[in-house]
């Protein structure tokens, strides 16, 4: 669209005096100055946590963003010398299960809220609109006695349901609008030719959620990989912590000795999910969008 | 007479549960009132149980009497439980009503001959109209379990002494104290001062953060959507790294870059000459505040740069076309066409984010952990907002009932922002939204 106006522009300017194209080239000019620098300033914090990833020595002080003696030792170490990969599969895990079990409950929520007339919808509608207003912080300390009572401290069981249960009242919300915003005449018809509710719902109704559905999974999936708060607070054994956790405790000291070893464990972390990020901001974008207008 | 005999159907009901839809000859839903009603009989006792725990917290502390230990009552699990029967007991009462209605209902539908479903159509009745239920039954479990009765919990402690050193289960009995807690953070010195310090650079905070990352996002959505501009998918995909990587991972490292004594940063300025003493980047109240707002504008500014950018590439070319036909300039485009657009697209998400703000946990504890330490305030550092004041309060300090008074504090604020939010939302204003 912008390349329509862009074309147009420069023919409405043709017969311009000098004066004008030598303004219209330092405008240009500064532009570009003003969009490299902004670059460096977004990719230097970046260079210098990759450089430092490569460097020989281990602690602060020596890291910097271009090492003399580049070495892969670090990521060696981080593989020999540290929990890494349990907790990368630890968390990987728990993602999945997060994103499989969300989608479950969110999709069948939604439809219901979405499709049914019922007694209690909208005593449920309500509530669920409330609950997601309290700062996860207050149910902290009940989830832990409750985790406890169920014998599900320090399991990844307990983190995923506390993770799943959390994200029903937003999901619930942002997937019954979605499929509000859809006419009902495919389900109906469907209906009326005798098809059964299940059946309308696999077959017509998740076909036609795909893409909210997508952006649910796909913040289900990222959660539990840079949450911090729960983890800490259910996992105790080291050999079932997250990624989260063990980066922090790897540089918690005060004396940073691990630094380097961080540093490589941050870039081997960040990098899928970055990747994952840039290629479906599409989604990411629809679905903030959707999610603050509730459609 | 039709009346009093809706009446003995509903007295019935009321005595004996189901008995008033046996005189209304609905055996289904007879015997599920009856069974219900027994189930009711059956957790009469624990429900007694269990609601009386809630009252009392607990009577019997735990006892140690050299190498002998005798458990005592564990409040926080009488309250828990208690707060689970009180629940059921509301259920109940709600079978209970429902019961009753229904058969007053039923029996005059039936005196005025209006049409039943015949006894084998009424299986199909009954499948579509529990087929909602049956299928949030997972869904409300889960819901009640770790979202409902654990805010409960959480909103109940408030009114609890629920603290260390004297009131930490199982060793001891935590007791109802009513209002206490509240008039103390607003009545005791150190709570009060503590609370509106933090309170203000909570405020201040979320204010700043928001505002500047979505004027920054704004303006760079601008400049990359700048006719000039070459290679837009380019610079918009740098821009957005701060976006996709991990917050938690880019703040840790920004934690080391500021680091006062080893970070580079410092480092760099030593040697170019800059300055001949470390710049105490995180450890100075100050400083530390104004890092964190730059350090959050690093990771905050692509994602207004993303929504801002989707809203500009949508505006028809031909509205702007027709601005330039009709002689506006540059300006007058961005000023009449361009602002009121985004602003009005974009309007919700800076209300979200304002309230993300408000609570930003990560940002503030990866980046200083809420120090330096502030000998003024009760527990809290000069760059705690209220959330982490919170988590230190539970984590660090076991004060529990105070922390319980803070997150009901911070819901009233999250919860007025994000209900007027919803009141101007289509959704809300679609006819249909609850029905």
């Amino acid at each position: 669209m912008i390349n329509q106006t862009s074309t147009a522009a420069p023919k409405l300017h043709q017969n311009h005096s000098l004066a004008y194209r030598v303004s219209e080239t330092i405008k240009t000019v500064l532009i570009y100055c003003v969009l490299i620098i902004l670059a460096l300033f977004v990719v230097l914090p970046i260079i210098w946590i990759v450089g430092s990833s490569f460097n020989s020595a281990s602690s602060l002080l020596s890291a910097t963003a271009f090492p003399k003696n580049p070495t892969i030792s670090h990521y060696i170490e981080l593989f020999t010398d540290t929990n890494y990969p349990k907790w990368y599969l630890n968390t990987l895990k728990i993602a999945t299960a997060n994103m499989i079990i969300s989608l479950i409950l969110t999709s069948t929520c939604g439809y219901v809220f979405s499709r049914f007339k019922f007694k209690g919808k909208k005593f449920g509608l309500l509530s669920i609109l409330i609950l997601q207003m309290f700062p996860s912080f207050m149910s902290m300390m009940a989830v832990y006695n409750i985790l406890w009572q169920f014998g599900l401290l320090d399991t990844h069981f307990g983190l995923i349901l506390n993770y799943a249960a959390g994200q029903i009242p937003y999901n619930t919300w942002l997937v019954k609008g979605y499929l509000s915003g859809i006419p009902r005449s495919l389900d109906e018809a469907a209906k009326i030719e005798g098809a059964s509710n299940l059946h309308i719902f696999r077959n017509i109704i998740l076909p036609l959620m795909r893409p909210i559905l997508t952006f649910v999974a796909f913040s289900q999936f990222m959660g539990p990989w840079m949450d911090f708060i729960f983890p800490r607070m259910i996992l105790s054994s080291p050999e079932k912590m997250t990624v989260a956790i063990g980066l922090y405790d790897l540089i918690s000291g005060d004396t940073n000795n691990n630094f380097t070893t961080f540093a490589a464990g941050a870039v081997l972390t960040a990098v899928p999910i970055t990747i994952l990020y840039v290629f479906l901001q599409k989604y990411l974008i629809q679905g903030i969008t959707a999610g603050a207008n509730k459609v | 007479m039709k009346k009093t005999s809706g009446v003995k159907a509903g007295i019935a009901s009321a005595i004996l549960w189901g008995s008033g839809q046996f005189l209304n000859r609905q055996y289904i839903k007879g015997i599920f009132f009856l069974i219900a009603q027994i189930v009711f009989l059956l957790c009469l006792t624990p429900m007694y149980e269990g609601i009386r725990g809630f009252i009392t917290l607990g009577e019997k502390a735990m006892i140690i009497e050299g190498s002998k230990v005798t458990h005592g009552d564990n409040s926080l699990i009488l309250l828990l439980f208690g707060i689970v029967w009180l629940i059921i007991a509301i259920l109940f009462l709600f079978i209970y009503i429902a019961n009753i209605r229904d058969a007053v209902i039923c029996y005059r539908n039936r005196m005025d001959e209006k049409e039943q479903p015949a006894i084998g159509e009424w299986s199909n009745v009954f499948k579509e109209r529990s087929f909602p239920y049956i299928m949030l039954i997972p869904a409300v479990i889960l819901l009640l379990l770790f979202v409902a009765v654990p805010i409960i919990f959480g909103f109940s402690i408030a009114f609890t002494n629920y603290s260390a050193p004297d009131h930490l289960p199982p060793k001891n009995l935590v007791s109802w104290v009513g209002f206490k807690n509240f008039f103390d953070m607003f009545k005791l010195p150190m709570w009060n001062s503590t609370f509106w310090g933090v309170l203000a650079w909570t405020i201040i905070w979320a204010v700043i953060s928001t505002v500047t990352c979505f004027f920054g996002g704004f303006a760079v959505a601008l400049l990359v959507n700048n006719r000039r501009v070459k290679y837009r998918k380019f610079w918009r995909t740098i821009y957005i790294l701060p976006w996709a990587i991990p917050g938690m991972i880019s703040l840790l490292v920004f934690r080391n870059m500021f680091n006062g004594q080893f970070g580079p940063i410092n480092t760099f300025l030593r040697k170019v000459g800059v300055i001949s003493q470390n710049i105490p980047w995180l450890s100075d109240p100050i400083l530390a505040k104004i890092v964190i707002i730059f350090v959050n504008f690093w990771l905050g500014f692509p994602y207004f740069m993303a929504m801002i950018s989707g809203v500009i590439t949508n505006i028809s070319p031909e509205l702007l076309e027709a601005a330039r036909i009709d002689g506006a300039t540059h300006k007058q485009e961005f000023r009449y066409i361009t602002l009121p657009l985004v602003l009005y697209a974009t309007a919700p998400l800076l209300v979200m984010s304002f309230a993300g703000n408000f609570n930003n946990f990560n940002v503030i504890y990866f980046l200083t952990d809420g120090n330096p330490i502030n000998p003024s305030y009760m527990y809290a550092g000069s760059t705690d907002i209220l959330i982490t004041w919170i988590y230190k309060l539970t984590r660090d300090n076991r004060q529990f009932h105070m922390a319980s008074v803070l997150s009901i504090l911070v819901f009233v604020v999250i919860a007025t922002i994000s209900t007027w939010n919803f009141l101007r939302t289509k959704a809300f204003k679609e006819e249909d939204m609850l029905q």
